[in-house]
């Protein structure tokens, strides 16, 4: 491989990293909170299809990320409301919601657009589209470093500058404030929390917003950012890839960067490649799209380091003495 | 009443003869159970005040309410004289309340500095909070000798360390009226005493403190003043100088109280259980029990007594399969498994061991099987209940089920309603039905009459020594001194997973066994 | 306390919820600009209103039926698990091996082993969560959706690389043999002189099917293996008090769960597709969910459930053909709400009907 495809391949990997990640540090909130999502992939799927129809429809991009949010926003809180009001089963609303966004953005895309569960074609201001960062051509004579920023660092969406920060705020929020103090706290003990004076279902109905605002970014980045409008059944297991990276990143933000730029290499290089070899051996394309599960397996499994979830993950909260 | 606003926050008794908290025909209903009728109380600030009372007289449905836990039904509370409203939590920590709850409310991985801060930081970012806190904290555990480390996480301390954290949660938020809840139950009695010496500080800085407990003793030893509850009520309110411990058990169960079991002289014949250096060490890698060694012997009752948590809930484990062990354990002079294959409570009952647990509601029963379902628990392999090889008898099973229920008064006798809708006494006649009827050669009893009604305690306190009578070995653990004081034929007395020493209930009394509960004695 | 009389909890709840997702469901097809009565006239007639409708609603049944037991089973020892889909693809591959495996003279000899192929391999899928479950504590929830996954990368690559049909494009196997061929619904009718539609794909795996339902039926409430799956399920700290090991129930549990899901296959793959094809579940795992959850994971409500959502499958087929605009992704909208409602809204629904029985309870009291 040469240094130019390396590159192509970081580029890429950047690029199939981001929505995970967003979808990733989403879950992260939530589960911290207590409220295990597995309808992270539901949320995406929704915020993909509105982001996509809105952006066509208004050709602001801008309308149709705010729309996307909304689409999203509004699947968290009926999760909210499954499990934190009315103390249901949160695996069983996040199967629900999944199905739930799967079923209305094909009906809803049919009904606006007739195309197959289809959005027209985003073009222009109806798409995110690639920034150049400063000096990127200027730099790109530096040797190695420079074709680094101009080829995998600068031109991409603004989505992905955002994804990326969203990593050290989440870590500033989650161990530099009270809100983040409060929070861990509510997953880990929602009694200490509820002693302590503080609202275990406003915290937590806080915390799925934002996973819903996160998912949100993720879903609305596949649509416009990424892709250019919303195809059936677009977030393609990318919820769950995100799930098992929040796993494998031990609901840790660094690590969640880390899981999701390894799952989006993989991605990145089995998209590129049918078969890969490795010393002799053919590596079928099918192996490297299993391999973020297999290893979220075997992390679960606990034979590289223990998962621990946080301990009031699933649980309704009840009073008790 | 007096409703003029108290300025500032009184330091010291004397100055107000306002009581600090006065609660005002406080009631309150779950459903059907009435947990607290027309409660009226005033504690006096700068004392203790102890609230006694059987499981279920409804006192800490009463503390839940002043913190704002529960909302009561009807009633008032003044705090300090000031009719006071406390919707929540947050209202009870304002009104200068603190609570230390039976099941502390600490995040296990979070220092104990974090804990503390948790609810009152002093901003939206946390390191100046957190380093405003432990200067403050620091000071606290000076000034009342609640010495802990700040950085230390709360799952590496013990409990006694944990209960500290708790009080100085409420301190931080500067509470002067502090409310323990059952505070002794974890702890070894060192600490116990350790506690109530810190508590007797609290007061001489002027604190009210509200201490739950179903313990005379500690009744009888720190508070200044002591309400008795009963079903829901308040019985009476006494200075604790003028009252006596008889006088308030008296009160607690509403009639005089049968301290001694009727039965006969004990009959030992041959040893039936015989255990030889036996050791537990738990999940957490904790040795629960170190090199035990004790017997029992057939038509004899064994007592263990101890505080909670002293290893004699893994003995009960050990021996009825639920834990590994080691060391040596025979039973009519066979070995038992205790790590292997045959070390789980299936093989135990194919033995002749049946066991009562302690806690019926986790262990001995399922709370959403019926009655009929209960009674074969843990006996469902027995061939009597076999239609075939594949197929359960469940007519056959529930015809038993019937009989059983009508034998052991279990009330009502209906095999098909779930255990949990019977009472808590009920629920152990259930259990009892079914271990004692299997006509074992050892009965493991842990706790037979926790949160039992007195009706049931003497019915029950009758089957197990009946059982004895019968010839069968039957060992006893039980924190409840007096029930080991009245059944038992011998008693060990189990401390830090040691056996402290073995008595006859004729050649001991309370204050010689307290002594060896607290470790001290002539040691293992 | 049992707060409700029995028959509110098995039959008016689950019906409220039902009435409750087509209710939201309606709203969604007045949304789209049609009539919704309209809506559900033509998805009832084309469901149940011609034999060839019910060929296709029960054999979709059938399909639900396997997986929502494989689902209600390891309900009852509190196992969720998701990895029907997985495991009823899986169970595909293990009937289409032995299908392929020889020259099958009869469907009767070829069925038997069939079963014994798509059971063992639906088990094997599920075994591994199981596995790791009891004895490494990992959560069986996402291990069997990662299994999901996996599942689909390994049949994809052996379709396409390994079982495929030389020199044919499509990622498919060879027709199986004649012999495999199960009787159809118009040849088993045509026995007795009871004339069926002759394409419709109903067919022996439904009594299959109907003996599952029996068979897990006595499993669970009359056999003691039922009694300690369901004694596991309420308490697992009673359970090992008595003597159950939470490893060998976990194990158990999920095998049969497994099992179950994979013969699906047997409807799906040697009764209609005659042929192993890429995706051969078609979501009816994950519709197994909402059966077991509506069907309170008791085999009767199984069934019932099984046949409702047969009929808001292929009445959501002919639907779509009828009218468009509803295109036949509304049976995931209401599937979706089905499982809101009767699984993780339960309690907004139980809590004012358990209040209005309250109140009638004291009033005649």
């Amino acid at each position: 491989m040469d240094y130019q495809v390396i590159l192509q391949i970081l580029d890429s990997t950047l690029r199939l990293a981001t929505p995970l990640l967003l979808a990733c540090l989403a879950g992260l909130f939530s589960e911290r909170a207590g409220i295990f999502d597995i309808g992270l992939e539901g949320k995406m799927l929704i915020a993909a299809f509105f982001s996509a129809a809105i952006a066509a429809t208004t050709g602001s991009v801008w309308i149709g990320l705010f729309a996307g949010i909304s689409a999203s926003v509004a699947l968290a809180m009926l999760h909210g409301l499954a499990s934190i009001t009315f103390r249901g089963d949160q695996l069983i609303s996040g199967v629900a919601i999944n199905f739930l966004a799967a079923g209305l953005t094909v009906l809803i895309s049919e009904d606006w657009f007739q195309q197959g569960g289809r959005t027209p074609q985003l073009a222009g201001a109806a798409r995110f589209n690639p920034i150049d960062l400063p000096f990127a051509d200027t730099f790109s004579v530096v040797p190695i470093l420079g074709p680094i920023y101009k080829e995998v660092i600068s031109g991409h969406t603004i989505l992905v500058y955002a994804a990326l920060l969203a990593v050290p705020l989440t870590w500033y929020v989650l161990f530099r404030t009270r809100f983040g103090l409060r929070l861990r706290a509510v997953g880990e003990n929602p009694g200490a929390v509820d002693t302590a004076g503080i609202s275990v279902t406003r915290l937590r109905y806080t915390a799925v917003v934002i996973c819903g605002i996160l998912c949100g970014l993720a879903g609305a980045y596949l649509a416009t950012g990424f892709a250019a409008g919303f195809v059936k059944e677009m977030s393609a297991g990318r919820g769950f890839i995100a799930l098992a990276a929040l796993i494998f990143a031990k609901w840790r933000p660094w690590q969640a960067l880390g899981a999701t730029l390894l799952f989006g290499l993989l991605d990145a290089l089995g998209t590129r490649y049918q078969n890969i070899e490795v010393i002799g051996f053919n590596v079928p394309v099918q192996f490297m799209q299993a391999l973020p599960y297999i290893l979220t397996v075997v992390i679960l499994a606990g034979f590289v380091g223990k998962a621990i979830p946080p301990r009031a993950g699933g649980a309704p909260y009840v009073k008790e003495r | 009443m007096a409703t003029q606003k108290t300025e500032g926050r009184p330091h010291t008794a004397a100055l107000s003869a306002e009581p600090a908290i006065e609660l005002v025909g406080i009631s309150k209903a779950f459903g059907p159970v009435q947990a607290n009728k027309d409660i009226s109380i005033r504690v006096m600030p700068g004392t203790i005040h102890g609230i006694i009372g059987e499981n279920g007289a409804g006192k800490s449905t009463l503390m839940s309410i002043l913190y704002g836990f529960y909302k009561a039904d009807a009633g008032e509370v003044f705090i300090r004289g000031q009719k006071t409203e406390i919707p929540d939590s947050q209202a009870a920590i304002a009104a200068g309340i603190g609570m230390v709850f039976q099941h502390f409310k600490l995040v296990e991985n979070f220092s104990v500095l974090e804990n503390v801060v948790l609810g009152a930081e002093s901003g939206a970012r946390l390191m100046p909070s957190l380093s405003k806190a432990r200067k403050l904290l620091i000071e606290l555990a000076r000034e009342y000798e609640l010495n802990v480390d700040p950085d230390a996480l709360i799952e590496d301390i013990g409990v006694g360390m944990q209960q500290r954290v708790e009080i100085l949660k409420a301190l931080y938020r500067q509470a002067d009226i502090l409310i323990l809840d059952e505070p002794t139950g974890v702890l070894t009695p060192a600490e116990a005493d350790h506690l109530f010496r810190i508590l007797e500080g609290l007061k001489a800085q002027g604190k009210t403190i509200i201490l739950i407990t179903h313990k005379l003793r500690e009744i009888m030893e720190v508070t200044d003043t002591v309400s008795v509850m009963r079903r829901g009520e308040m019985t009476a309110t006494v200075k604790t100088a003028e009252t006596s411990p008889e006088q308030l058990a008296e009160l607690m169960v509403g009639r005089k109280v049968l301290l001694r079991v009727d039965k006969k002289p004990a009959q030992p014949a041959a040893t039936v259980l015989d255990v030889q250096n036996l050791s537990v060490t738990d999940e957490d890698g904790v040795q629960r029990l170190k090199d035990i060694s004790l017997n029992v012997r057939a038509g004899e009752i064994l007592g263990i007594a101890g505080v909670a948590g002293n290893g004699q809930s893994e003995l009960l484990n050990v021996l009825g399969g639920i834990m590994p062990g080691t060391g040596r354990v025979e039973l009519n002079g066979e070995s038992i498994d205790l790590t292997g294959k045959f070390s789980d409570g299936q093989s135990r009952r194919e033995r002749g061991i049946a066991h009562v647990p302690e806690d019926r509601q986790r262990l001995g029963l399922i709370m959403d099987f019926a009655a009929w379902e209960n009674t074969i628990f843990g006996y469902h392999h027995d061939p009597a209940y076999q239609r075939s090889s594949l197929f359960m008898n469940n007519d056959a099973i529930r015809a038993e089920t019937a009989l059983k229920m009508q034998r052991f008064d279990v009330r009502p006798p209906d095999p098909q309603l779930k255990a949990k809708s019977f009472s808590g006494g009920n629920q152990q006649k259930i259990v009892l039905a079914r271990e004692i009827e299997r006509n074992p050669d050892l009965l493991l009893v842990g706790q037979p009459t926790r949160g039992v009604d007195i009706g049931a305690i003497e019915f029950i306190h009758q089957q197990i020594v009946a059982l004895r009578d019968q010839g069968k070995a039957i060992l006893l653990v039980s924190v409840e001194l007096d029930e080991i004081m009245s059944l038992s034929d011998r008693i060990a007395v189990m401390f830090d997973g040691h056996i402290m020493g073995e008595r006859l209930p004729s050649e001991t009394d309370e204050k010689e066994l307290g002594m060896m509960m607290a470790g001290m004695g002539e040691g293992a | 306390m049992d707060t409700l009389p029995r028959w509110a909890d098995v039959i008016l709840i689950p019906v409220i919820n039902l009435v409750l997702a087509l209710l939201v469901s309606g709203l969604v097809v007045l949304y789209i600009g049609e009539n919704p009565i309209e809506a559900i006239k033509i998805l009832l007639n084309g469901a149940i209103g011609s034999t060839r409708g019910w060929g296709y609603t029960l054999y979709f049944a059938t399909n639900f039926i396997f997986t929502g037991l494989a689902v209600s089973i390891a309900f009852h020892a509190r196992l969720f698990n998701i990895g029907g889909e997985g495991q009823a693809a899986i169970g595909g591959l293990g009937v289409a091996l032995v299908s392929l495996s020889i020259n099958w003279p009869h469907w009767a000899v070829a069925l038997p082993f069939a079963i014994i192929g798509g059971a063992v391999f639906g088990a094997a899928w599920a075994a591994i969560p199981a596995y790791l479950q009891a004895r490494r504590g990992s959560h069986i929830v996402i291990t069997t959706i990662m299994f999901n996954f996996i599942a689909s990368a390994l049949l994809v690559y052996l379709l396409v690389n390994v079982m495929k049909v030389p020199g044919s494009m499509a990622p498919e196997t060879a027709a199986f043999p004649k012999g495999t061929n199960l009787p159809n619904a118009y040849q088993v009718l045509g026995w007795f002189g009871i004339p069926f539609n002759k394409f419709a794909p109903l067919n022996i795996a439904f009594l299959l099917a109907l003996v599952c339902c029996v068979g897990v039926w006595a499993l669970i409430w009359r056999t003691r293996l039922g009694y300690q799956l369901r004694a596991y399920g309420h308490s697992e700290s009673a359970a090992v008090y008595a003597g159950i090991s939470p490893f060998r129930i976990t194990m158990i549990a999920m095998l049969i769960s497994g099992g179950l899901a994979g013969l699906m296959g047997i409807n799906a793959v040697m009764g209609e597709a005659e042929r192993l094809v890429i995706d051969s579940v078609q979501g009816a795992g994950f519709v197994g969910i909402a059966v077991a959850l509506m069907g309170r994971s008791h085999p009767l409500g199984v069934f019932l459930a099984a046949v409702l959502f047969g009929i808001l499958t292929q009445g959501g087929i002919e639907l779509e053909f009828e009218i468009p605009a509803v295109s036949r992704e509304m049976i995931l909208v209401i599937q979706a709400l089905v499982i809101l409602f009767t699984g993780a809204l339960e309690n907004m629904v139980r809590a004012p009907v358990e209040r209005l029985f309250q109140r009638r309870k004291k009033r005649s009291s």
